[in-house]
């Protein structure tokens, strides 16, 4: 494990993300997994998430343009990612096939994520010269997701899970 | 922002300092961000740098502002956006109040923005028939109570847990019993706000940043309810002031890497977006950008003052200054609090109604040396109270300034200054401290004692030492 990845792991879990290492071969057990630990039994994903990521045993329903009240009947999201960033903890989602639409993941109240290990840069100006590109070239909307949505509105007393997912999983795959 | 009279900040300062809840809520709420912000941004190892960079970025791009929102303009329309210019409040309040009209809204939800907040938008957008609902949790707080922001980043920091149950009750929750944990309470707002995120027809949000290379408005938020804003609702604005635009992504980056360590003491918030027009088939497909000018061009022509347009609103400043953490953001009366609210707000809106606010300062340099851009707030609160003295200064305190500075012109009119100040004071004099001047100089003892002039000055002790020897 490089001392990115390291890093990256360490800023997850103080961002109350649960992180689950896994091998390529072991994405849809580990979602299956996470889905039957939280009873989700609908799970919404990009048309573009690959085939072996999806989980056995749970619906999956294909984000076919699904209206904001179809999303909230979802019981989570699952989609890759264009790139992570260690030194913030940060997943950042630039609208790749396997991100999806950004309203996918946000309005399910779980959110799993699949970050390959390569995909995670040391820190932020590493990552925006990646993001840059795809702005420039593409306009594509981009999303930096680090940590599950909060509040430190009342008291500055710090409420995990406000308008975003309340809970936020990352498969790692080595 | 004009209220038509003065703003007496002396006056709204003591009112809020004989509110003891308010000071119990404030100190508790700025020592703690205080010591967050401090963690964070002592473990970047080089932050001085990273602020030198931030702080030339800014300037470069305020010293070519019409270039780069040209640049902005054109690069937002290429991607989709549709760029309007409002001169001031009223026209930008008419632009989205109008794009409402035109496609039948009458309930748009709104992202937290200090931008509206200070056109006054929601108050516009009522009157137009459109109900803006606030959907970040302090400003839904503040909307509810009826009350208006005390602070840049945390509006409601002057309310306890205990009074926002009591709202809620009242409120949103119906009259069903809550507990004050925040958590039941974020829950509560959650709940009530799902329902309008998810029927929105129009979203209205500020922006962080602008990216002139690119069109790209950026958004920074914790709560989610940002992207709920600029996500789900077919129609999207954004209202950003003029000087909010930078140069590229990369200057963007650099100011990520500043604003949520000096603002909540995180790495990074929970959500940062970056919009770029239309993009089909993901979010809004239609975007209008109102780039807001409201009196940022009368900061601009101001060669000292034009620094505090600098500010990226990471409120750091007013959580470490004296001031601000005992009377709190209403005092201030503007929607800029704290020290850079008092270089801000008078240049913005006119020294006529703000005189008061720079001298609202001990120029203690707190706020300057944590502020993540380099603004150095202390000159210019000096700067401004030089204006306020030139612009302001009733005639018997220019009559009075005038006469000190012919006492100090030479030693022969300071030695007849001292000898008749010293036989006027004599019955003012009580144990060797003036605690009290009459009627027109009483202001200047009313928070402190004057010393007399001393019975022998040492120009006289010299004289009877050493005879007509010149000291």
């Amino acid at each position: 494990m490089t001392a990115a990845v390291e890093l990256f792991v360490r800023r997850l879990e103080g961002l109350k993300t649960e992180v689950c290492r896994v091998a390529a071969s072991g994405v849809a057990a580990a979602v299956a997994g996470a889905c039957a630990a939280r009873g989700i039994g609908r799970l919404g994903v990009p048309p573009g998430l690959p085939a072996e990521w999806r989980p056995a045993g749970v619906h999956v329903v294909e984000d076919h343009d699904l209206a904001p009240a179809e999303l909230d009947a979802l019981g989570a999201a699952l989609t890759g990612c264009t790139l992570a960033i260690a030194e913030t903890g940060s997943l950042v989602l630039a609208a790749g096939p396997a991100d999806g639409r950004r309203a996918l993941s946000l309005v399910p109240d779980a959110y799993l994520c699949v970050v390959r290990e390569d995909q995670v840069e040391p820190d932020l100006p590493a990552a925006m010269l990646r993001i840059a590109g795809l702005i420039r070239e593409q306009g594509r909307p981009v999303v930096f997701v680090s940590g599950p949505s909060a509040t430190s509105d009342i008291e500055l007393q710090r409420v995990e899970g406000v308008h975003g997912p309340r809970q936020l999983v990352v498969l790692l795959v080595s | 922002m004009s209220r038509g009279h003065p703003h007496d900040f002396p006056a709204a300062a003591r009112e809020a300092l004989a509110d003891a809840q308010l000071r119990a809520n404030l100190r508790g709420a700025t020592q703690t961000i205080r010591a967050r912000r401090a963690t964070a941004v002592a473990e970047l190892p080089d932050f001085e740098e990273l602020r030198e960079q931030a702080r030339r970025v800014k300037d470069d791009a305020l010293g070519r502002l019409d270039e780069l929102l040209d640049e902005f303009q054109a690069a937002a329309e290429a991607a989709g956006a549709r760029v309007h210019r409002a001169p001031d409040a009223a026209a930008a309040n008419d632009i989205v109040a109008g794009i409402a009209r035109d496609h039948g809204v009458t309930e748009l939800v709104k992202m937290k923005s200090l931008a509206t907040d200070e056109i006054g938008l929601d108050a516009a957008l009522a009157t137009a028939g459109v109900e803006a609902v606030e959907t970040d949790l302090a400003e839904l707080i503040v909307q509810l109570a009826g009350d208006t922001a005390s602070h840049i980043l945390v509006p409601a920091v002057h309310y306890s847990r205990g009074q926002v149950r009591d709202l809620f009750q009242r409120t949103i929750a119906q009259g069903r019993e809550l507990s004050d944990d925040p958590h039941e309470l974020a829950e509560v707002s959650r709940l009530y706000l799902r329902e309008r995120f998810l029927r929105a027809r129009m979203g209205v949000i500020g922006a962080n940043v602008g990216v002139a290379e690119t069109g790209t408005v950026c958004v920074v938020e914790n709560e989610g309810n940002g992207r709920m804003c600029t996500t789900l609702p077919p129609l999207l604005v954004t209202v950003m002031g003029i000087e909010k635009v930078l140069p590229t992504l990369e200057d963007l980056g650099l100011l990520l890497r500043l604003l949520p360590r000096s603002a909540t003491g995180e790495r990074m918030s929970s959500y940062v977006s970056l919009l770029t027009g239309v993009m089909p088939g993901d979010g809004p497909q239609e975007y209008h950008i109102v780039l807001l000018d409201n009196g940022r061009r009368n900061v601009l022509a101001d060669p000292v003052g034009r620094q505090a347009l600098r500010c990226i609103r990471c409120s750091a400043c007013l959580n470490v200054c004296p001031v601000y953490s005992r009377v709190g953001g209403h005092a201030y009366g503007s929607i800029y609090p704290g020290p850079i609210g008092a270089i801000l707000t008078p240049q913005l809106w006119g020294m006529e109604e703000h005189a008061k606010l720079p001298f609202a300062s001990s120029l203690c340099g707190a706020c300057a040396d944590v502020c993540p851009v380099g603004i150095d707030i202390p000159e210019v609160l000096l700067h401004l109270r030089a204006r306020a003295v030139r612009e302001q200064a009733p005639a018997p305190e220019k009559a009075l300034f005038a006469a000190a500075a012919w006492a100090f012109g030479s030693p022969r009119s300071f030695d007849a200054a001292q000898k008749a100040g010293r036989a006027a004071e004599a019955p003012l004099s009580r144990g060797g401290l003036i605690r009290r001047l009459p009627a027109p100089l009483a202001g200047w003892t009313k928070g402190r004692d004057l010393r007399p002039v001393a019975r022998e000055t040492f120009r006289e002790w010299w004289t009877r030492e050493r005879g007509g020897e010149t000291p």
